[in-house]
């Protein structure tokens, strides 16, 4: 299990490749990365992070441990960037190793839309019209709120 | 204790942290938050929605009712956006 807060970018291919190294025998893994988006209609062209890291990394160290033992996941990792990133970077990977591959579906998916809504990091996009901080969305909200026990 | 503000709360406020000594009266989160719209307008403003405003008490996310007890640091802000 491990949570790693960096600004240097990481190589999205080669922490796949280690966390597959040492899975053998496992199953199942399901790795996801985030990039900065930046559309020809909306471009930005940089996005600065701003985070909280103590607090970052209890909220996404309970996560880990809620996706291992309600998907019975193996061992997960999130690798979460701040600091300032330029268009197309990884801004965050999540990796969920699991026995079956619906186990590693879920905990990745699990894990990624808890990030999006219980993890301390906030977005400022710099556009051609100038900066502005992500506005929480309410389908994030739903996409957490999908996971919620009943 | 030691209040820290992130993201544009941290913006409007003019400042990422600062100590304060807090007086009895104020036992909750949201007794906090009221306290601190009272104290200045920058903050009566920056918080005019209190339901925007996030809190954790040291290392976990409380909500607004939950007293703020012996907790080293508060941090308030606004929704995250992660991921």
């Amino acid at each position: 299990m491990s949570v790693r807060l960096q600004e240097a970018p990481f190589d999205p291919g080669a922490e796949t490749n280690a966390f597959l190294a040492a899975s053998a025998g496992a199953g199942a893994a399901v790795t996801f990365t985030g990039l900065v988006r930046s559309r020809p209609d909306d471009p930005v062209s940089t996005l600065t992070l701003e985070v909280y890291p103590e607090l970052a990394e209890a909220q996404i160290g309970k996560a880990i441990a809620e996706a291992v033992t309600r998907f019975g996941l193996i061992k997960a990792t999130v690798i979460h960037r701040y600091g300032a990133l330029a268009a197309g970077e990884p801004i965050v990977q999540v990796m969920a190793l699991a026995p079956h591959r619906q186990a590693a579906f879920d905990g990745a998916s699990f894990l990624m839309d808890y990030l999006k809504t219980d993890a301390p990091f906030w977005k400022k996009e710099s556009t051609p019209t100038g900066n502005r901080w992500v506005e929480a969305k309410a389908e994030d909200d739903q996409a957490r709120d999908r996971w919620s026990k009943t | 204790m030691k209040i820290r503000y992130f993201a544009w709360l941290r913006e409007r406020l003019n400042r990422g942290e600062e100590d304060v000594d807090l007086p009895a009266e104020v036992v909750t989160v949201g007794d906090l938050i009221q306290w601190l719209r009272n104290r200045d307008e920058a903050a009566d403003l920056a918080m005019q929605k209190p339901q925007l405003i996030k809190a954790a008490l040291d290392t976990e996310i409380v909500p607004h009712t939950t007293p703020i007890g012996s907790a080293k640091v508060i941090a308030l802000f606004p929704p995250m956006t992660g991921g």
